[in-house]
């Protein structure tokens, strides 16, 4: 960055950047700077007065088994999601990068996932799993399995599971697609003259080449999971039943709805937070130094 | 690909198409739902061709509004997330590019301090500092607005790294000679510079107009008026899974309203799409 600034209007320099600065914060800094006070603050049954308890709020937090509970369920969630949608992504991508014709048609359809919202994905595929009328969830029936989303806790899981995997397909075509297209050719034609067949060429060649790839995208599928997957949860399952969707962004969201206990919902958004920095310091650690192996 | 294959292309073909059948079923699932009657879908036994009810339910969902609830009908919930929508894109776009070019081109005091002030907001979702971000909405009476649905969206740091990037590969020489030609810092900007990134804005707007359509929680929480309801945020009304008198049939018919505008953006405009996607992930 150094060198290139070249006009000198002071004035002109503060007024480009004010709406910018402004707007993080009030909307930023400001929150976020609420979200560690309160956290650090009790306040009594009727809102009168509070009290500064230093980690009184997280300690509490951390003896409530509900929140091991999220714990778990929002690292289960987020390996599935992670796993089969960076799977089945790689897979698809490494078949529209052979030289096939119709890939452009391929690629259209299996963008769309993409742009569809979560929230609507999510109603989308309640319709197909709901119990008596869904397509699935009928052939599911009639194969003898108790399908029913609503009372079991593990068929919730599935099914918001199922739609996240399927929301995210997209994402990670596009980016291991671009990935394998900047892959020399060459590379790959040397491996192949050397008698390397096909699967030999992808585990030993073209997948630790992908790595860079591959290492951001389970970063930023992890982040998906985590964070913005609120809108399928909420639809389809609400978190229930009985807390087996309830991931840790869900949690805060209920507890915070509910509004009676603000420091400790505020200390969840805290923890929230610090796993959110350190993805991203991890993201940035590493994907800027382009990984090979 | 390299060796010459006995079976041609037919297991990537093959692959392919599994995939396309995956992903595009749902989406055309929904679709034959929206053109069947209630009745026919509620007892399981809804065909896998269009019905002819397609009309009556459009109708209805768009316009006027159905039976069961009294909930608002769903064009007035599409034209809030349009606006919502298309003012998170603009706006985003147009306080970053000014922002980036503060940064990249004029030396002033506290220029690191700016960029850093800004580049942390790339570490948190909105999502993580929802009730805090909610309560200074609502003091300042920004609840049921839309500059509440939008302003608190746009603070974040994505548009400006790239516009940034960008800038930085613009050679000085041009910056020279436009200073030659006397033109002043706000000439160079309308003359030189935006024509030079309005393909960068535009994929931005395509990437930024999607995630404003598809919010969830943030309208959620701060729209109470039916009138100020977002489709995204409409379509969770409408069903009710312990519930068997929903209307899938508006239900489908929603959902399908809610995907058209991103849908028909990606596949549209794929190439500023792909673009837009990789480059602010970057």
């Amino acid at each position: 960055m150094e060198n290139r600034a070249i006009f000198s209007g002071k004035t002109l320099a503060y007024l480009l950047v004010l709406p910018q600065l402004a707007i993080s914060l009030i909307f930023f800094y400001w929150p976020a700077a609420q979200a560690l006070w309160q956290s650090f603050l009790v306040q009594d049954a009727f809102g009168l007065s509070t009290e500064f308890v230093w980690f009184e709020n997280y300690v509490e937090l951390l003896k409530t088994p509900e929140y091991y509970h999220a714990i778990g369920v929002s690292f289960a969630f987020s390996a599935l999601v992670v796993f089969f949608s960076m799977t089945l992504g790689l897979l698809l991508a490494v078949m529209a990068n052979q030289n096939i014709p119709g890939v452009q048609i391929y690629r259209t359809f299996l963008i769309i996932p993409y742009a569809v919202a979560p929230a609507v994905a999510s109603a989308v595929f309640i319709f197909m799993f709901q119990p008596g009328l869904g397509m699935i969830a009928r052939a599911l029936q009639r194969s003898g399995i108790d399908w029913n989303p609503v009372l079991n806790g593990t068929h919730a899981m599935i099914l918001v599971v199922i739609v996240a995997v399927w929301n995210q397909i997209s994402y990670n075509f596009l980016f291991f697609l671009a990935g394998l297209q900047s892959i020399p050719k060459s590379v790959i034609e040397a491996a192949a003259i050397d008698g390397a067949r096909p699967m030999r060429r992808f585990w030993t060649i073209v997948f630790p080449l992908l790595s860079p790839t591959t290492f951001f995208l389970i970063v930023i599928n992890i982040t998906y999971a985590f964070f913005n997957t609120l809108g399928i949860i909420d639809t389809a399952t609400g978190g229930g039943p009985n807390g087996a969707t309830a991931t840790l962004v869900y949690k805060v969201f209920l507890d915070g709805k509910g509004g009676s206990d603000l420091g400790g919902s505020a200390a969840q958004s805290v923890i929230l937070m610090i796993i959110v920095v350190v993805l991203t310091a991890i993201q940035f650690r590493y994907v800027e130094k382009k990984v090979h192996y | 690909m390299v060796e010459h294959r006995r079976f041609g292309n037919l297991l990537p073909h093959l692959i392919l198409l599994a995939g396309v059948i995956v992903v595009a079923f749902p989406v055309y699932l929904a679709i034959i739902a929206s053109t069947h009657d209630n009745a026919v879908i509620a007892n399981g036994q809804m065909p896998l061709y269009p019905g002819k009810q397609a009309l009556a339910t459009y109708w209805n969902t768009l316009v006027a509004g159905t039976g069961k609830t009294t909930r608002e009908p769903v064009g007035g919930m599409m034209l809030s997330s349009f606006i919502m929508a298309v003012g998170i894109a603009l706006g985003k776009i147009a306080i970053s590019v000014i922002s980036a070019y503060a940064i990249v081109f004029f030396s002033f005091p506290f220029r690191m301090t700016a960029f850093w002030t800004i580049f942390i907001t790339l570490m948190l979702p909105v999502e993580v500092r929802i009730f805090p971000t909610y309560k200074i909405t609502s003091d300042l009476h920004m609840l049921d607005s839309y500059s509440g649905l939008i302003l608190p969206l746009i603070a974040s740091a994505t548009a400006t790294l790239l516009f940034r990037q960008f800038f930085m590969t613009i050679p000085k020489e041009l910056v020279e000679a436009s200073k030659m030609d006397g033109a002043g810092p706000i000439r160079f900007f309308f003359d030189t510079l935006l024509p030079l990134s309005v393909t960068n804005i535009a994929a931005l707007f395509v990437i930024l107009f999607i995630y404003g359509w598809n919010q969830y929680l943030w309208p959620l929480l701060i729209t109470t008026r039916d009138d100020m309801q977002t489709i995204v945020i409409g379509i969770k009304k409408i069903i009710d899974v312990h519930d068997a008198l929903t209307e899938w049939s508006v239900a489908m018919a929603t959902a399908v309203l809610a995907m058209l505008p991103p849908v028909a953006i990606v596949v549209l405009l794929q190439r500023l799409f792909v673009k837009g996607l990789i480059e602010t992930e970057k």
